[in-house]
């Protein structure tokens, strides 16, 4: 049986981070009824292509998935297991944000069967996450991190980041430090340093040069430091942003990188299935529309990914994993030798100190810190 | 055949400021007698190359012949020789004067008397042409038809009160233009039966006929079968073909006699044996004299100019052999760098011209070049003796084996209003200029008369008068001659290898502050490398400068979302399409553009 992993994106959030470019934005309870109606219709809809694949994985994205109520979550589990084939122990996973949930709401989602839950923390520091724009107190996610494992919680994620404005080394190091104190500890860190993009309000102020952000000095000293605490504390770096204790990994997040099979639903999501890409509608007229006059994505417009591309994807998305890209089903796939394609790049690299060549092409320690000008030379 | 009478003949030209309608009143002369209609008018007929027309510019003279009936009833034959409107032209400027009888002087009313009026009003002053001034413009709100004849009569002593006013733009006046070519413009003179003595002003390239030869016949008359010897160059050639200009086409005729204008073919194969400014002759018949004013058109700016991709260098040999066919002013001889390969050194006229060729090259000839900093031609005084003319600045000898050096200077006149007075004379103190004088115009203006090296104004100097007098200067300038200067050659290092395409040679005083811009802005033009990049500025190996590009030691994309794939896609093409422009100098790769960096080190700041 074939599988796959489904992706569902939950575009609202309380307020706009002033770091996020996501596609997100507030809405108020009638608007948000509305949206999940249209997701279970998008479910059904694609069930009807996708229903007899088996599905791995779940994972509630967003926005702020948390801001659903218990029973508009359970509506959708429920409207997934009707219509798709769920894997004997599929990974369920739902960002939360500590400002949004309640113990009582906690156990709801655990009960309606998520079983994995990403808190967005980014910062233990109070006043950095106010200069984020974030919602939530360090206090507030102490507690909600306390309901979370009460309600059943075992595989939970928590968010951090680095390179934030006013952030010192030491505040940062505070952060992993209190992160890696909570009991129990959580299971995966996802680490991110801060990327300030356009048409945020931190890209913007950016622009205005009112943004002060820490010297590259102290950014780079931030992440040896995530590296170094981390892997002391227990966990393994898998992903280029992504730290786990054994057996942990988010399995669908590798789906990405290794170009499995999802399916996207709801606004903007995109989807992977077959080598084609597709992407949802970002605007929400013209997404409901569609589902509701019954069009199935596979109907809109998409990208076909040629050979070639596939080989880049396979190349530049594979190598974000630790774990790196197998020679072997690069044969199996492309029926040709990964060195065939890539070996004078590979080669180039190696003696760069970069990339390591063995059964699996990965990147080396210096090669991860600077994966992205890898990455670009293995496009073809 | 009866010949045309030499008093039914008007030969003239049109001189204006840029942008004061010299080329539109052209166009209405030319739509008012009926060549063509305005529905067959493409805009302004006379600038006919593609260039010409997006930049509002004419680069190469035009020459048309209309026939005009006057309000006496007589029929005349008017050839208009449409002038090139930039001072990298000057020559071939007074060469197509000199092949008139008059000029019209266009002056724009609301704008008044410009620098480049007043340097080609005194051009056509110094041709004995009879100058009569044409008001244009005068559907403009901010027209002041009466001001600017005051200033036409006081500043240049030009008769105005009876100037036409017109509007060329609107078709307003042209009759009144038209009538005043017969009454105020002279008919030509000269000896049909006189020995041949013929002016060049200008040519062009046909790959049928060959050379197309533009000329005014002075004396005598030329017709198929003349055998023909240009005075200067030498050349000799049999006519195959004489005729003149309608719009847009060549008009095959059986003679052209003295007074009229236009062309003649003769089998020739390259424009540089037909020379503007030189005098044909009748081989057989010669003429006693040339006719004054000739001179050889030397190159005033230099560049290397070499293909992005080393494989196109016979494609780029063929594109430059190809418009010189055309373009007697470009020189152009192979050179090799050691940091871009193989290429040409290129010698232009002026900043425009090269920007028309690099332009043309790119355009029509699909190539993408990486070009290096325009310079000038320096006189080195060797201690042996020798001179040497230097055009590229990697050919400077030893500092031991130079006595001293010269530069080109020039004669500029800058016309402004009086409230920047004060900032343009900063601007041309801080580029060497020599304080020679000014001029009140009337009430609010004034000439500020400027000795200035040549270097110091070919890059940027326009657009920082321009910017210091928001848009109110004006500029014209022509080459004096050379004098002694402290110059210096400025290399560039980077990754501590010396890069021969970015040396420059500077003035002694200011090579201290260009080599620390230069090096500032390098730092921003090179990417980072997986290993720190030094670069150095160095006078005579002494290293008087340096900035470093810092290693690259993280470039990581954090966060991919919901596997939205084609934005990390999007984002790794354009690093590597930025790669793609790069050049490898050692182990460094260093992008194209910063090969003309120098040509933006910012003005101040």
């Amino acid at each position: 049986m074939k599988e796959l992993s489904i992706y569902i994106h939950i575009p609202f959030c309380v307020k706009k981070c002033s770091y996020c470019d996501f596609l997100s934005f507030p809405a108020d309870d009638k608007a948000r009824a509305f949206y999940v109606e249209t997701l279970l219709k998008e479910i059904r809809l694609e069930a009807q292509q996708y229903g007899s694949y088996q599905v791995q994985t779940v994972f509630f994205g967003g926005g702020t998935p948390s801001l659903l109520t218990v029973e508009q979550m359970k509506s959708i589990m429920d409207c997934l297991r009707e219509n798709f084939v769920l894997a004997p122990e599929p990974e369920i996973s739902m960002e939360a944000n500590p400002g949004t949930v309640t113990a009582e709401k906690l156990a709801g989602f655990y009960k309606a069967g998520i079983n994995r839950l990403s808190i967005g923390l980014q910062s233990a520091n109070d006043a950095e996450m106010k200069e984020l724009g974030r919602i939530h107190t360090y206090d507030m996610f102490l507690e909600a991190y306390k309901s979370a494992v009460e309600a059943g919680f075992f595989n939970i994620n928590v968010d951090v980041m680095s390179a934030l404005p006013g952030q010192s080394v030491e505040s940062y190091q505070g952060t992993l430090e209190k992160v890696l104190s909570l009991t129990p500890p959580p299971k995966h860190i996802s680490a991110y340093s801060l990327i300030v993009e356009e048409g945020t309000p931190f890209g913007a102020r950016m622009e205005q040069g009112l943004l002060i952000l820490p010297t590259e000095e102290e950014e780079r000293e931030m992440y040896e430091l995530t590296e170094r605490m981390l892997k002391k504390a227990g966990y393994h770096r898998y992903e280029i942003s992504n730290y786990a204790m054994e057996g942990f990994e988010c399995r669908h997040n590798k789906t990405y990188w290794v170009r499995q099979n999802y399916l996207g639903l709801g606004l903007g999501a995109a989807s992977l299935l077959e080598n084609v890409r597709m992407t949802n509608e970002s605007d929400m007229t013209q997404y409901a529309a569609r589902i509701e006059a019954g069009v199935k994505k596979a109907a809109k417009e998409k990208e076909v990914l040629t050979m070639q591309e596939q080989m880049e994807e396979t190349m530049f998305l594979g190598l974000r994993l630790m774990e790196g890209v197998s020679k072997e089903e690069f044969i199996k796939n492309f029926g040709c030798p990964m060195e065939s394609v890539y070996g004078e790049v590979i080669e180039k690299h190696v003696k760069n100190g970069l990339l390591e060549n063995g059964q699996r092409v990965k990147l080396t320690a210096k090669g991860i810190d600077v994966s992205n000008f890898v990455m670009a030379d293995f496009l073809l | 055949m009866a010949r045309i009478d030499q008093s039914k003949i008007r030969n003239f030209c049109i001189v204006a400021h840029i942008d004061h309608g010299k080329s539109t009143l052209a166009d209405r002369l030319i739509e008012k007698t009926g060549l063509l209609t305005s529905r067959e008018m493409q805009d302004q007929v006379l600038d006919n190359m593609d260039l010409e027309r997006e930049r509002g510019i004419t680069i190469k003279a035009q020459t048309v012949r209309i026939v005009y009936k006057a309000q006496d009833g007589e029929e005349y034959i008017f050839n208009l020789i449409d002038t090139p409107g930039h001072v990298d032209f000057n020559y071939e400027v007074s060469r197509a004067l000199a092949a008139c009888d008059g000029a019209i002087l266009v002056v724009d009313a609301a704008q008044g008397i410009e620098a480049q009026t007043l340097a080609n009003v005194y051009l056509a002053l110094d041709h004995d042409l009879d100058v009569f001034p044409v008001i244009n413009k005068i559907d403009l709100p901010s027209a002041e038809p009466e001001r600017v004849k005051d200033e036409i009569e006081d500043v240049i002593g030009l008769e105005a009160h009876d100037a036409p006013l017109i509007s060329a733009k609107n078709g307003i006046g042209i009759e009144d233009v038209l009538e005043q070519v017969v009454q105020k413009i002279p008919a030509p003179k000269g000896d049909p039966e006189g020995p041949l003595q013929a002016l060049i002003f200008d040519s062009l390239y046909d790959s049928y006929k060959g050379v197309i030869v533009f000329c005014r016949i002075m004396e005598g008359t030329i017709k198929k079968g003349t055998t023909v010897r240009m005075m200067a160059t030498g050349a000799k050639a049999d006519v195959v073909e004489v005729g003149y200009f309608g719009p847009g086409q060549f008009i095959p005729c059986e003679e052209l006699s003295a007074g009229m204008v236009g062309y003649f073919t003769a089998s020739i194969k390259n424009v540089k044996d037909t020379a503007v400014g030189d005098t044909v002759t009748d081989l057989n018949n010669p003429c006693a004299t040339p006719l004054p004013g000739y001179k050889k058109v030397n190159s005033m700016v230099y560049c290397g100019m070499y293909p992005a991709d080393g494989a196109k260098y016979p494609d780029l040999r063929d594109a430059l052999e190809k418009l010189q066919l055309n373009d007697a002013a470009l020189h152009y001889e192979p050179e090799t760098s050691i940091a871009l390969g193989f290429g040409f050194r290129c010698g232009f006229l002026g900043l425009l011209h090269l920007e028309i060729i690099q332009e043309r090259l790119e355009r029509e000839y699909n190539l993408d070049l990486v070009t290096t900093a325009p310079g000038v031609v320096y006189k080195v005084y060797k201690t042996n003796g020798e001179v040497i003319e230097l055009t590229n600045p990697s050919n400077l000898p030893d500092p031991s084996e130079i006595e001293y050096m010269e530069e080109p200077i020039v004669s500029a006149e800058i016309m402004v209003t009086t409230e920047f007075i004060g900032s343009i004379m900063e601007l041309c103190q801080e580029r060497r200029g020599r304080y020679l004088g000014m001029e009140y115009m009337e009430g609010t203006r004034a000439l500020l008369k400027y000795e200035l090296p040549l270097n110091e104004i070919i890059y940027d100097f326009f657009d920082a008068l321009k910017s210091r007098s928001r848009g109110y200067a004006s500029f014209d300038y022509e080459l004096k001659g050379y004098e002694e200067s402290k110059l210096v050659k400025l290399d560039i290092l980077i990754n501590r290898e010396e890069v021969d395409a970015l040396s420059f040679i500077v003035h002694a005083d200011s090579a201290y502050e260009r080599g620390r811009r230069m090096c500032e802005k390098l730092k921003d033009e090179i990417p980072r490398h997986l290993f720190e990049i030094p670069i150095q500025a160095a006078v005579g190996g002494k290293i008087i400068a340096r900035e470093t590009v810092k290693a690259m030691r993280k470039d990581v994309l954090a966060k991919c979302y919901g596997g939205d794939i084609t934005r990390k896609k999007k984002l790794l093409e354009k690093q590597k399409e930025g790669k793609k422009r790069m050049r490898q100098i050692g182990n460094v790769e260093i992008p194209q553009k910063a090969f003309m960096s120098v040509l933006k080190l910012d003005d101040k700041k």
